[in-house]
């Protein structure tokens, strides 16, 4: 049974007058590909945003370069709501190809805005339409050749904005912002944008109910992607080398490190780079150039995603076991090989956790928000460089590409952490003995080249070892040394980012979730509670985990795991590290690509509830 | 540390055993001990710090070998064919280290060849050695890319397909300094690795290295009798060093036939001096070379020394305009801008 309400059109509702629904519903923009909709997209993300209205934009775009259909969906939330929904109640159908499907797919009361210059469109009755000369707008401002697409999406931007209230001041200034203030670029635009809207203002009766009103309530926010925000993360975390090969998406990462470190990272007074960018050949010297440059001291990272991960596989297993730090982020999306390269996914988890031969287990941050992508894009390296050990950082699709609202970033507090790494005086203090356990908690002390000490130099190797870094086949060494990079395993369970606690009165149903599913989870909370039923939530933020977690599930009598995939994933880690608790945890999985959806999260949660 | 006192010392004071390494565990005989204790000689001559060095490897017979030399160095025994990308790593990170990157024919010419053209392509300031010797040893008797066409071997029947050439290969690659040799030649070897240690970029010594354990049937190529037979030198080879102070005899030029040499001027100053064996070869043009090394595989012909040269590239390190400070030496304040650098991105972002 479904516990939500279909998401109907207030007008459908019969015997009523259709009442305004002011900054609560989603725009749909079906566009091909290619045809430069992203600009109009983002203008109207921004004005809406400018206006001081919370908003999500989310891109459902295709594997290719030019002429697929693409949908990009913009929420509006007075709530401050930002997870997918299933459908959104305004259409710009903007793509002849699809435009039937885009039709069929709005609920009952929505609205359809068009091309007047198609032919055949099966329009529904129970939704409002508007026909838009699209054509006629292109013709009378001039616009010739390949400059008509781009410039047929500003029809719509003036359209909506005429529709639904977005004020054209706040247009001009999300263009103006996207254009990077070249002033001819955002006239040649607001042309089209101001014919549309006069034109939709002197030939549309406004028959549905939705507009926009001006809030307070992004005042000092930011809009940004969440691999934009890793990006600066890892600048301030005093990224030095960055090894990578283009994989989507992640490729928009490095894509932003390419931009800002030339602007952040220059000595002041030579102009040169105090920083390191490679392309490799593929994601075998990616994750090797990574690994020599943290074996070297560097800060060095990449930027990949699963099939990258499978070819760094041997790499990170190497560095857990010569114990370098090293730093990759994965931006998960769906499947092996191609797979959906374009959609999203929590599908590595399992993967990156045990990644490597022979008793791996590494260390995973699961950034939620973009403000984490920025925590973490510096967090990354202390702790690469605290533990000794690769670091990878599960993001995905939804949050490193999509664009997301954020209070502005804080500076980080506390002073780069390099870990313990041993200068030539404290060489000579206090010898050295590469993989010795001196301080008991598993991490070991290092040196690292052009350390001038003749006691300071160790073989990093993937043999066995003693102590010394000597190779060694000794069944006592080899036990010994895998104990203690068990604890070395432990005390990470401190130093990672702890899970954050969200209690609600009453609570016995307890939710742990982590990454991108926090907008669903939360949103779903509330709908949870309207219903009746309290939920405490734990959001992890890294693995291994620690007695938090324990804590959490011991205090309730059921405890929902929500992920996006199929097996879930971290539902059978927590059983793994929490065998006694094991029938306590249920997990509730799903993947089909998007990003999960409160309504989904809720009736899952309700129907097991129900059933119990 | 009496018996030390009793050692020689080079001018920066270090004994000739404070450049080795552990015990060898390798087969006795092998050619790579020998190319070992090239390095280890070369190293002490040429008065290196043991701290400015790394030793890279992959894996593999000849990828054991930097555990048995410069003990004092630090080492870096990777993964199969990866040797490269490490070292590329290490060198961003410090650009201040010269690296050794030791790697043997199933290494490099199988799994490793994108690294290896990929290391040359980019020009990262490495010695590239390949201790070639046509067969895998670890896992006991495959032939390995480079083997001879219609060889035999024991258990591994005929191999039906050509030898890969590597220095061909790296010459297409785009490498400035493609040298071969042998390591039954040792002062061949060592007078190339010095001047490699002193090449602006990428340097490939491509050293036929014996396998006496699978390899070494007078008939192959990569065996002991055939290259003693075969060896034919394109011409005699002299490194002398930038602050040259003649203390060995062994690095003396040869006065009386000094019209016969070519010096070729090295990135750090120092010199090589190749004196002529062979007529008309010129190691500094590119097509020369890939058509000599061409006659040569025709012609079943043996031949060493410094193929090609040529140090107009710069190296990775110098076309990614670093700071002269190692990265890996930054300090906090260095590597993260200012909180008012914050402020001004995230207006970027309002």
């Amino acid at each position: 049974m479904s516990v939500i309400e279909a998401e109907v059109a207030p007008r459908q509702r019969e015997g009523e007058e259709a009442e305004a629904v002011v900054n609560d519903f989603s725009i749909v923009v079906a566009t091909a590909n290619g045809t430069g909709s992203q600009t109009s997209n983002l203008t109207l993300l921004r004005a809406l945003f400018k206006m001081g209205i919370p908003v999500n934009g989310k891109n459902i775009f295709p594997s290719n370069i030019q002429g697929l259909p693409t949908w990009y969906h913009i929420r509006v939330s007075h709530e401050g709501f930002v997870a997918r929904r299933d459908s959104a109640e305004v259409l710009v159908a903007f793509n002849e190809e699809t435009v039937d499907e885009d039709i069929a797919a709005l609920p009952s009361g929505g609205v359809c805005i068009y091309s007047d210059d198609w032919r055949n469109v099966s329009l529904r009755d129970d939704v409002i339409n508007y026909a838009v000369p699209v054509n006629q707008f292109l013709r009378q401002a001039g616009v010739r050749g390949k400059l008509r697409s781009y410039m047929a999406n500003m029809v719509y931007v003036g359209a909506l904005a005429q529709l639904l209230d977005i004020s054209l001041q706040h247009i001009e200034e999300a263009l103006s912002f996207h254009f990077n203030q070249r002033q001819k670029l955002v006239d040649q635009n607001m042309e089209i944008v101001r014919l549309a809207h006069e034109w939709t203002a002197e030939n549309i009766a406004k028959r549905d109910p939705y507009r926009v009103e001006p809030l307070d309530l992004t005042a000092d926010k930011i809009l940004i992607t969440g691999n934009e925000a890793a990006a600066l993360g890892a600048v301030f975390g005093g990224v030095t080398l960055t090894a990578w090969y283009p994989i989507t998406p992640s490729t928009s990462l490095v894509d932003a490190l390419t931009d800002m470190l030339p602007r952040l990272r220059r000595d002041p007074e030579t102009g040169q780079a105090t920083y390191s960018i490679i392309q490799a050949e593929d994601e075998l010297a990616a994750a090797g150039m990574v690994v020599g440059g943290g074996w070297a001291g560097a800060r060095a990272m990449t930027a990949t995603s699963g099939p990258g991960i499978s070819l760094m596989a041997e790499f990170i297993g190497l560095a857990y076991f010569a114990e370098i730090p090293s730093v990759f982020w994965d931006i998960q999306r769906v499947g092996p090989s191609t797979g959906l390269p374009t959609r999203t996914s929590q599908g590595d988890v399992l993967f990156a956790y045990f990644l490597g031969h022979g008793d791996t287990r590494n260390v995973l941050l699961l950034p939620a928000t973009v403000a984490e992508c920025f925590e973490f894009g510096y967090k990354a390296f202390d702790l690469a460089d605290q533990i000794q050990t690769p670091v990878l950082v599960l993001s995905d699709l939804d949050l490193g590409m999509n664009t997301w609202m954020t209070d502005q970033f804080t500076y980080p507090e506390e002073p780069l952490k390099r870990g313990k790494v041993l200068s030539e005086e404290e060489v000579e203090e206090q010898g050295f003995a590469r993989y010795l356990d001196l301080d008991g908690d598993g991490i070991p002390y290092r040196t690292v080249p052009g350390n001038e000490h003749p006691k300071a130099a160790w073989f990093a190797r993937g043999t066995g070892h003693n102590e010394y870094a000597v190779y060694s086949e000794k069944p006592e060494d080899w036990k010994q040394n895998m104990a203690r990079l068990n604890r070395k395993f432990d005390t990470a369970r401190q130093l990672v980012p702890a899970p954050v606690l969200d209690e609600m009165d009453g609570a016995e149903v307890g939710i742990i979730a982590y990454g991108s599913t926090l907008a669903a989870v939360e949103e779903a909370r509330q709908r949870l509670a309207d219903e009746g039923v309290a939920t405490d939530f734990l959001r992890i933020r890294a693995l291994p985990i620690n007695d938090e977690v324990r804590d959490f599930v011991e205090q309730h009598q059921r405890v929902y795991v929500v992920e996006l995939n199929r097996d879930g994933q971290l539902f059978q880690i927590l059983q793994l590290d929490l065998p006694d608790l094991a029938t306590d945890l249920i997990s509730l999985a799903h993947l089909d690509g998007m990003p999960l959806t409160a309504r989904w999260v809720t009736e899952t949660l309700m129907e097991k509830e129900q059933s119990l | 540390m009496s018996s030390r006192a009793a050692e020689r010392t080079n001018a920066i004071g270090l004994t000739y055993t404070d450049y080795k390494g552990r015990p060898s565990t390798l087969c006795k005989g092998c050619g790579h001990d020998s190319i070992s204790s090239q390095i280890i000689s070369v190293a002490y001559e040429l008065n290196i710090k043991p701290h400015e060095i790394i030793k890279l490897s992959g894996i593999g017979c000849s990828s054991k070998s930097p555990a048995y030399f410069l003990g004092r160095s630090h080492g870096f025994n990777a993964l199969h064919g990866r040797m490269p990308s490490v070292g590329t790593g290490a060198l961003m990170a410090n650009r201040h280290l010269n690296a050794i990157g030791v790697s043997g024919d199933g290494d490099t010419a199988s799994i490793g060849m994108g690294q290896f053209k990929h290391l040359m392509r980019r020009n990262v300031r490495m010695v590239y050695i390949v201790e070639n010797n046509g067969v895998y040893g670890l896992t006991k008797g495959q032939f390995s890319a480079t083997a001879d066409e219609g060889q035999e071997l024991k258990y591994a029947g005929v191999n039906e397909f050509p030898p890969e050439d590597l220095c061909l290969e790296a010459l297409i690659a785009g490498c400035g300094f493609v040298a071969r040799s042998f390591s039954g030649d040792p002062k061949q070897v060592r007078e190339l690795l010095k001047a490699a240690l002193s090449h602006r970029g990428t340097a490939l010594l491509d050293i036929i290295s014996p396998c006496v354990t699978f390899n070494n049937r007078d008939s192959s190529t990569k065996s002991y009798g055939w290259g003693k037979e075969h060896e034919e030198p394109l011409h005699e080879l002299e490194y002398v060093p930038v602050d040259y102070v003649p203390v060995q005899d062994e690095i003396l030029i040869d006065e009386q036939e000094a019209g016969e040499v070519t010096p070729v001027e090295l990135h750090d100053g120092a010199v090589i001096q190749l004196r002529k064996l062979e007529d008309d070869y010129d190691p500094t043009d590119r097509l020369g070379a890939m058509h000599r090394l061409e006659w040569a595989r025709q012609h079943d012909e043996f031949i060493t020394g410094l193929i090609y040269f040529d140090d107009s590239r710069p190296a990775l390190d110098e076309v990614s305009d670093l700071v002269e400070t190692p990265l890996a030496q930054l300090d906090g304040k260095q590597l993260r801008p200012s909180a008012e650098a914050l402020e001004e991105m995230m207006s970027t972002f309002l």
